[in-house]
């Protein structure tokens, strides 16, 4: 689905990612883990065409496209989604209308009619209630207000109802209480089919008892220094990352 | 030199016309008005255009207006319209009273008032001139302190204007709106609206003024709006400012509140190619509460000024100030917001904010707040922006599969809302947002 290849990244002059390989295919889950600076948010904004980030080299195919030479906007159109770290707030631009136009614009990029309205709000209702969401966030504006756990929720919310290809899930366990981590880890499951697949970035085992990956790998330096299965991250909780990053510096060393 | 020998052919252009103007005026002559005229002409002659070097206009350089020999409306001929030819000018979805204004001069026709309750006056400023002039001479009277040439020509050339008057304890079930079709197609003509807004003790009312262009040819509008609320009364005043790019529009808006009343000003700018606001209140009493909401739109060549003064004069006062500018292509703004705070004006509470985005490299603006503080137990606080949509933001919707030009319109909305959100009337508001779309030659979301 997605091969990423000796990808190569900066911002403001400053190298981030130095030669990042990995190959997600259809059903498969994916854990990136690793210390903070490390690279993980920019790996997802490049991916997701942040301009901010400039690709020095390297690339990246998605479905066999160029993915790096597309807009943003055609990244989300052929089926990538990111949840933000940090869900961007839009006052006045109300969740329901933010989510049918983005929809609509999918659709007419693949051709398809517009979906209806009576389809949308079976659509919302279905997936909310997934999610436990309350008509009332539904219908505020993007994220105005919320709290930082009801904004991640809402990153899965727009995941659902948007029903991409491939999902970058960067973070979205942080600041999550017990019970919002079970529901958004529902959510992401039921996202979950054989034609599908997930990126999911976080910090803690914890989220991968419920989202459980196929493979876990160590971002450290921009680069994936370590993979392995779901065990991995049994062993990064036990013993931190110096354990695998020693390994990388004596490497380097020599 | 030559800037000052412009500005005195177009002082002395006004002056010397006044003379054929006074002769047409047939019924208003008579009335306590006309000595006002006559004064405001002198006042005229001494005070004269403000250049650049009057630190109050020193962005805003008026020589592209009095190169124009306007010729006021009332002394032009006389327009007639159908209904159906101002109708798509109006703003609708919400009950209203109407009074409609055609160059400034009343078209009883296209008005439509009725059920007001008893006491309640919702009239013409020329009609109530014409005949009943003691209505409104007392409050005239202690608004007369002209202070620009602006002002002054407006004194001197009115014949008409919106003039809503609520006596102490009374309630208009439902907003008024005075739309102002200003321009005529054969003459560049000068339009003198005055407004005049009273609301008595307990009394509410809402107002909407809205200026709209309806012909092809230059115009200036030149307004002066006197309002006065009373002890505990509640005035929201609208202003929808939409005049064709060719034409010249200023406006001064002088306000006087009593204790514990609550005026809300809302200033919704699109379009002008020169426009000049200076709004004024007067805090005369403790407990007042005065709001100022802006959001004012410009492309192309706009030239946009927002003059904002509030007077604390007293003390635990409440003033709140939001002004929001989107401009584009070479548009300028400027905004002054003055805040003056005297000795006595203690527990006094200022707020003032002004927040601008650039969407083009060439949009500029000049902003300045002005805070003037003489108590020592008050609290003020003021902040300026001015930038580019967010980055992050707009990544943030185009990530979601929205195209860019779309994703700018979100973000535009999301930038107007706070001040949009202030409007009570919810059909105005929807317009509002319509229009903010349409103006900006942007998709609407
Ligand atoms: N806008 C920016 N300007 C300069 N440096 C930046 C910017 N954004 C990120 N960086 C730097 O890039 C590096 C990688 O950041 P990134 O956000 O990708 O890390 P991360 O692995 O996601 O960390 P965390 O676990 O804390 O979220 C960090 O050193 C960070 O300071
Ligand atoms: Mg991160």
């Amino acid at each position: 689905m997605i091969k990423i290849k000796d990808l190569k990244a900066e911002i403001e002059g400053k190298q981030i990612l130095n030669g990042l390989n990995l190959e997600v295919n259809p059903g498969e889950v994916h854990a990136i883990m690793g210390p903070n600076g490390s690279g993980k948010s920019t790996l997802a904004n490049v991916l997701a065409g942040n301009e901010g980030y400039e690709v020095t080299g390297g690339n990246v195919t998605f479905f066999g496209k160029d993915l790096l030479e597309m807009a943003p906007e055609d990244r989300a159109r052929e089926g990538l989604f990111l949840a933000f770290q940090y869900p961007i707030e839009i006052p006045g631009v109300s969740n329901s209308t933010f989510l049918k136009t983005a929809i609509n614009e999918i659709r007419k990029y693949k051709g398809e009619p517009e979906i209806t309205a009576k389809e949308f709000l079976q659509l919302m209702r279905e997936k909310s209630e997934i999610l436990g969401m309350t008509d009332s966030l539904i219908n505020r504006s993007v994220n105005t207000g919320f709290s930082g756990g009801e904004k991640k929720r809402n990153e899965i919310f727009q995941l659902l109802m948007m029903n991409p290809k491939l999902a970058l899930l960067d973070e979205t366990d942080s600041g999550l209480d017990i019970d919002a981590l079970k529901i958004v880890s529902k959510g992401v499951n039921e996202f979950r089919s054989n034609d599908n697949a997930v990126i999911v970035v976080t910090h803690y085992q914890r989220l991968l008892n419920y989202i459980v990956p196929d493979f876990v790998h160590v971002l450290y330096k921009g680069r994936i220094i370590k993979s392995g299965t779901k065990e991995l991250a049994l062993e990064l909780e036990e013993k931190g990352y110096d354990w695998v990053t020693n390994g990388e510096l004596q490497e380097t060393a020599v | 030199m030559a800037i000052n020998k412009e500005f005195e052919s177009a002082k002395n252009w006004y002056i010397n016309n006044y003379k054929e103007f006074s002769a047409g005026l047939n019924g208003l002559s008579k009335s306590f008005f006309t000595p006002l005229r006559e004064n405001a002409i002198k006042d005229l002659g001494k005070l004269g255009f403000p250049t650049t070097k009057n630190e109050e206009w020193r962005y805003t350089n008026i020589s592209p207006l009095l190169k124009n020999n306007f010729i006021p409306a009332a002394a032009s001929r006389e327009i007639s319209l159908h209904f159906e030819d101002i109708k798509n000018k109006l703003f609708t979805g919400f009950e209203h009273h109407l009074l409609v204004f055609i160059n400034g001069i009343f078209s009883e026709e296209l008005s439509s008032v009725s059920n007001i309750p008893s006491g309640v006056i919702v009239d013409s400023f020329g009609k109530l001139l014409r005949n009943n002039p003691e209505v409104i001479e007392k409050y005239i009277d202690n608004f007369n302190n002209v202070q620009t040439a602006f002002d002054a020509l407006n004194t001197a050339y009115t014949t008409d204007g919106l003039v809503v008057i609520v006596p102490d304890g009374k309630v208009i079930d439902k907003p008024v709106q005075a739309l102002y079709l200003n321009g005529d197609d054969e003459n560049n003509v000068l339009i003198s609206p005055r407004n005049l807004v009273i609301v008595g003790k307990n009394s509410h009312a809402s107002v909407v003024t809205v200026y709209e262009p309806g012909a092809e040819q230059k115009y200036f509008t030149n307004i002066t709006t006197n309002i006065f609320v009373d002890e505990n009364g509640n005035l929201d005043l609208y202003k929808i400012q939409n005049e064709s790019e060719d034409s010249y529009h200023i406006e001064k808006v002088d306000a006087v509140q009593n204790k514990q009343s609550v005026f809300s000003h809302y200033n919704i700018l699109f379009g002008g190619g020169l426009v000049r606001n200076d709004i004024n209140t007067a805090m005369n009493d403790e407990f007042i509460e005065t709001n100022y909401y802006g959001l004012y739109l410009g492309n192309n060549k706009q030239h946009i000024d927002n003059h904002t003064f509030v007077d604390h004069a007293m003390p635990n006062c409440v003033s709140n100030e939001l002004y929001k500018g989107i401009l584009d292509d070479k548009a300028h703004g400027v905004f002054n917001g003055k805040i003056m705070v005297r000795k006595d004006a203690q527990k006094t509470n200022a707020y003032q904010s002004n927040k601008t985005v650039l969407l083009s490299k060439e949009a500029t603006i000049d902003t300045k707040p002005q805070l003037e503080i003489f108590a020592d137990d008050v609290k003020c606080s003021h902040g300026a922006t001015i930038g580019h949509l967010d980055d992050e933001a707009y990544f943030y919707i185009r990530s979601r599969g929205i195209p860019a030009e779309l994703a700018k319109s979100i973000l535009i909305r999301a930038f107007a809302n706070d001040v949009v959100e202030k409007i009570k009337i919810d059909g105005l508001k929807e317009q509002i947002n319509h229009l903010i779309f349409e103006h900006l030659h942007r998709i609407e979301i």
